[in-house]
């Protein structure tokens, strides 16, 4: 049943991939990856991370693609029906460069069922007991205001720059 | 499950590598950039499963600075919209040579 539901979703994930580098206008691409970030949010409770499938559908589907959707309209962008590929030469170096990075990949993955560093892998027992024991978000919430809490206070600094900067970049004239 | 898992990120990767090459719109190139984001993202939750609970925190990290990044780009492309009336990045050469 969850070999079954992961299949499903990973063949969303892939044609909304596709679709995202397809579509003709950027509306169609932005709701392709609306797509696949939902599919995504899905293999992520497959995964028993829970919070992040909650958080991958409020803050990237709700808030960023809501804030792309928001450019494309403030741009007028939504019936921008010109074919903007690269042609000639440019398309097949890309091709080329894309199919030797799939090549790298396809060559790091290869028997990696039986690859011998998965013998150390712990497995899923552990992560299992971690979860029935602190719930799904006390399990990701007690080390990210512990061990990891300058870099979580770090990121409250990000995003206030970020915010800042925004604001300073797009109201300026240039 | 895990090896299908890290597949799909790789294949999710290279999608979005070659939309980054092949599209000259700013902002589908940037879409296909968070595409390549989340292709890890899975990664590092499938692994997480396995390995501990760091990569969920990981991700929830990329994700914070996923949106940041999205903040500043997009002000970028309206700042260069609004010289240039056009999101092609053909059209944007001064740092080329």
């Amino acid at each position: 049943m969850v070999d079954l539901l992961f299949y499903v979703f990973a063949a969303v994930v892939l044609g909304g991939g596709i679709g995202v580098v397809l579509a003709r206008s950027p509306v169609g691409s932005l709701l392709f990856m609306l797509a696949t970030l939902f599919a995504m949010a899905g293999i992520f409770v497959l995964f028993e991370a829970h919070f992040l499938a909650a958080i991958q559908v409020m803050v990237y589907a709700g808030a960023i693609m809501v804030l792309f959707l928001f450019v494309i309209m403030l741009l007028n962008l939504g019936h921008d029906f010109r074919k903007d590929f690269t042609y000639g030469a440019g398309m097949i170096a890309a091709f080329a460069l894309a199919g030797l990075l799939a090549g790298l990949l396809a060559r790091q993955l290869r028997g990696t069922g039986d690859h011998p560093l998965y013998a150390f892998f712990p497995g899923p027992e552990g992560m299992d007991a971690l979860l029935a024991e602190q719930g799904a978000v006390g399990a990701i919430a007690h080390p990210l205001f512990t061990d990891y809490v300058v870099a979580f206070e770090l990121t409250g600094i990000l995003l206030l720059m970020a915010l800042v900067g925004a604001i300073a970049i797009a109201k300026q004239r240039v | 499950m895990l090896v299908e898992a890290l597949v799909l990120s790789a294949i999710l990767f290279v999608i979005g590598t070659a939309g980054v090459l092949i599209r000259r719109n700013a902002i589908i190139m940037f879409l296909c950039i968070e595409l390549m984001l989340n292709a890890v993202n899975l990664s590092f939750v499938a692994l997480s499963r396995y390995l501990g609970i760091e990569g969920q925190l990981y991700v929830f990290f990329v994700m914070t600075v996923a949106a940041a990044e999205a903040a500043v780009g997009l002000a970028i492309i309206i700042a260069i919209f609004r010289h240039y009336e056009t999101v092609n990045v053909d059209n944007f050469n001064l740092l080329k040579w």
